[in-house]
């Protein structure tokens, strides 16, 4: 490829004793489904807080469309284009639903204080653009029956989805999901899978961390499996799947985990 | 204007409260607890946004209150300033003190973020009560009243109508910055944090950003006080009327701004019914914290709404 | 040594042990209960002034310190049942302002079993002052030491080796967990609070003698070991005694050198200042936010 849109380069974080990153390095095309897989404790969610500047890296470094973006802080990377959602959904209850997508367009919107305190004119009709937006990205996530909700009367399944319209409301270039499908049916499932293609097709890069084999085999252009926070592969899933380490990696893992 | 949301609605209620109040207010004691109630109230007000709205904690909010009250006092009665300029100068020197002690202090959480507003609240009352040549020290010190060219503003009946349009005004701000994408930004801060950040949101800018304002709010009222009763001491400025702050707030309910104003007067009344008790004062204060706590942990407003939305099931 | 820095320290120490005391105190209750006892400076208060009623109905001081130590358990154990316990799982705020309440509470009873004067305790061996180092030390401060020392190793003992101890440690960390492991945790709860009342009763009655006691001696005590269980890192037992210890050390030397009119405000610059450029205190567990 060219420029990659992101380039991580021998990325490490050390907790303590223990390296949960190994200097991982890979790079991503743009307006593709990446997916990055591994057993548990492998250090996927770890990475893909590093690279959402949750977690400042021991070493090594993350290039974001050719700028240098190693240890910004998650908001500076949102202005740059990052988006993420949460394993465990971070939505705001105190809410509703369509503020809280809202928030993902903050960095749109004219936030300026004095001119929030004195209800300027022209907030009023942002508002409601800001408003119309929002309830579109909740239609566009298959969310269109929640459009007068209060966030915490959603059920869990919804609230995943929200929280990727809320990511989607920054206009992103790059999305990243943390285990999208955790916790949810087959049908909901198929919902996420049929959102990732949507969102890749509209040119959105997608990275998903994720434990459900037959969506990232199925939805996936590119795959990076991880294993004691070192990269053991990566390819296409046809490559993946066909590779020693990696079945010795899981197999090894379930066998353990059948004791 | 739709009369129904509760922005609107609730404005003109306060409006008319304050207009038709004087009706039931018999002589100048009562006008003055009325008085005391709006300056508390436009404290609570900014304070709710802070610990109400973007969740933060505040142990320290008389300290404010104190530096706006000592700050109009010294430069009028002191150094002959005019009292608008005192004003001034005393807003934005507070305004300046929190932007720069915020930074450092809201990046705490929790319980140290608590014993460092805590601190720099008994901090700001030591040096008040220490540097008495400038202040007074313990006994206190006279201030000049509030004067315009041509103009002296003194008087139960003046700093009534004073104190309420500046609590509306108080208010309609709050309101205006809740309803705003910053105020929604602050809201989400304390659903999630890190929800708000990835979602663009600076969460120590926003966090020192209301707290600045609510700072400024503290002093506005502190310096109102000042000028309104001629007389300032220490007792304002130290640990328990911070308490006595969060917890009209508290009471009110918080993410409520009607509701701080609700708890500023109630709180605000309670020790003026209370001292018919005189030595049995403290122990039913005390005794009224725990109790509003334990059985409206939520608040009286929210609590009331809820009992409301209930009945109406 | 110069003759008054080892008397800054001695004093220093004498008062930082009994913030070390009183900081023990908000460091159990805290873990515990995750609960910020505002009221813990009202057990030193009750300590103390309960002592000196007793003393002066007639009871010799060894009778009477162990009755106003149980005093103070018995107002411990009340605030939690009462006051603590319904208001489980409420918001840090509120349960701020609950144990605020409670102190409040505390000194207006206070104001009425006994009075607004100060009242003194005769020390335990006398008023000869001791010559050590070029400083003169109270017998009394002795005691302090002493019997603060002796409390932090049986303290040590206890969560370290006794089951008790070691339960109330777990609950501390994992509250769930513990309970699973059949811990009783509503009675680990009202232990914190009974041991932490006894601490602060006993700081209370060490210091009377020398600082005389009062209604609402408990207050910046209260305040100035909360300071320094925060500087310590709450919720450490270690840390609790070594942050009261620094300040009473360090708040006795800037009032010496720097100034003595500022002497109640240095604890609380430092721990803003500590707090500043470590969140969570000197030994305070660094918890990575798992998201």
């Amino acid at each position: 490829m060219n420029t990659p849109q992101l380039r991580v380069t021998a990325l490490s974080k050390a907790f303590g004793g223990v390296l949960a990153v190994d200097q991982v390095s890979f790079d991503l095309a743009p307006a593709r489904v990446n997916s990055i897989i591994g057993p548990n404790g492998a250090g996927k969610t770890t990475l893909l807080n590093l690279l959402t500047g949750i977690y400042a890296p021991s070493s090594g470094t993350v290039a974001f469309d050719g700028a240098d973006v190693t240890g910004l802080a998650p908001h500076q990377l949102a202005a740059r284009g990052m988006a993420r959602t949460f394993q465990n959904p971070q939505i705001f209850f105190n809410m509703s639903a369509l503020e809280n997508v809202m928030v993902g367009r903050h960095l749109r919107e004219r936030s300026g204080w004095l001119a929030a305190m004195l209800r300027s004119a022209r907030l009023k009709t942002a508002e409601r653009e800001s408003r119309a937006e929002a309830a579109e990205l909740l239609r566009f996530v298959g969310l269109g029956e929640y459009l007068d909700a209060e966030a915490d009367a959603m059920p869990y399944g919804a609230l995943k989805r929200l929280e990727i319209a809320r990511a989607l409301g920054g206009k992103p270039k790059l999305l990243l999901l943390d285990e999208p499908a955790a916790g949810l049916n087959q049908t909901e499932t198929q919902a996420i899978n049929a959102l990732i293609t949507r969102l890749a097709k509209s040119g959105v890069t997608v990275v998903l961390v994720e434990h459900n084999m037959r969506l990232v085999m199925g939805v996936s252009d590119h795959i990076l499996v991880l294993d004691y926070g070192r990269k053991l592969c990566e390819g296409t899933a046809e490559h993946v799947r066909n590779d020693p380490k990696v079945i010795e990696a899981y197999l090894g893992s379930a066998e353990q985990a059948a004791c | 204007m739709n009369w129904k949301t509760p922005r609107t609605g609730g404005l003109a209620a306060l409006a008319a409260v304050i207009l038709l109040l004087p009706l039931a207010l018999a002589n100048n004691y009562w006008y003055e607890v009325a008085i005391l109630i709006g300056i508390n109230a436009i404290v609570c007000v900014g304070l709710n946004l802070l610990v109400g709205y973007a969740g933060q904690i505040s142990l320290g909010h008389a300290g404010f209150f104190g530096l706006g009250a000592y700050g109009s006092a010294i430069l009028t009665a002191r150094y002959g300033w005019p009292s608008a300029a005192a004003l001034v100068a005393t807003t934005a020197g507070v305004a300046l003190l929190a932007l720069l002690v915020g930074r450092p202090i809201l990046k705490l959480k929790g319980h140290y973020l608590a014993m460092a507003t805590l601190g720099m609240g008994v901090i700001i009352s030591i040096v008040i009560v220490t540097e008495d040549r400038l202040t007074g020290g313990p006994d206190g010190m006279s201030v000049p009243a509030f004067t315009l060219p041509g103009l002296s503003l003194a008087g139960e009946r003046t700093w009534y109508w004073i104190t309420g349009i500046a609590l509306l005004a108080a208010v309609w701000i709050a309101l205006n910055l809740i309803e705003s994408p910053a105020g929604r930004a602050l809201r989400a801060l304390h659903g999630s944090e890190v929800g708000a950040q990835v979602s663009g949101v600076d969460a120590t800018r926003a966090k020192v950003g209301v707290f600045v304002i609510s700072a400024v709010f503290a002093s506005f009222a502190g310096s109102m006080a000042a000028h309104y009763s001629g007389f300032i001491t220490p007792g304002k400025v130290g640990f328990f009327h911070s308490i006595e702050l969060v917890t009209m707030v508290v009471f009110g309910g918080m993410a409520s701004t009607f509701g701080a104003v609700i708890g500023a007067a109630t709180l605000t009344l309670l020790p003026q019914l209370l001292t018919v008790l005189k030595e049995y004062e403290m122990v039913v204060f005390g005794a009224v914290m725990i109790a509003t706590m334990v059985f409206l942990p939520r608040g009286f407003l929210p609590s009331l709404m809820l009992e409301l939305k209930k009945n109406r099931k | 040594m110069s003759a008054p820095l080892a008397q800054y320290l001695l004093t220093g120490l004498t008062i930082g042990a009994i913030y070390a005391l009183v900081a023990l105190g908000f460091a159990i209750i805290y873990n515990a209960s995750h609960v910020i006892n505002f009221a813990q400076g009202e057990f030193v208060m009750i300590g103390g002034m309960a002592t000196v009623s007793f003393a002066s109905l007639g009871l010799p001081l060894l009778a009477a310190i162990p009755v106003a130590v149980l005093a103070a358990v018995a107002v411990g154990l009340a605030l939690e049942k009462f006051a603590v316990e319904p208001a489980r799982g409420a918001s840090v705020v509120t349960l701020i302002i609950i144990t605020i309440g409670a102190s409040i509470l505390l000194r207006g009873l206070a104001t009425l079993v006994w009075d607004k004067n100060l009242h003194s305790l005769k020390p335990f061996s006398g008023e000869r002052p001791i010559e050590l180092a070029g400083a003169t030390i109270l017998p009394q401060s002795l005691w302090v030491l002493g019997v603060t020392l002796a409390i932090v190793l049986a303290l040590g003992g206890f969560f370290g080796r006794t089951l008790t101890g070691k339960a109330m440690l777990a609950a501390s960390h994992n509250r769930l967990a513990a309970q699973l492991c059949g811990v009783n945790v509503r009675f680990v709860l009202l232990l914190s609070f009974g041991l932490s009342a006894a601490l602060g009763a006993i700081a209370g009655i060490l210091i009377a003698p020398i600082t005389l006691t009062s209604w609402d001696v408990g207050v910046m005590l209260g305040l100035k070991g909360f300071a320094a269980a925060i500087l310590g890192g709450l919720g450490s037992g270690a840390g609790a005694v070594v942050g009261g210890l620094a300040l009473g050390i360090l708040e006795s030397l800037g009032a010496g050198y720097l100034s003595s009119a500022y002497k109640d405000a240095i604890a609380f610059v430092i721990i803003l200042a500590v707090l500043f450029f470590m969140p969570n205190g000197l030994f305070g567990m660094k918890s990575t936010e798992r998201v």
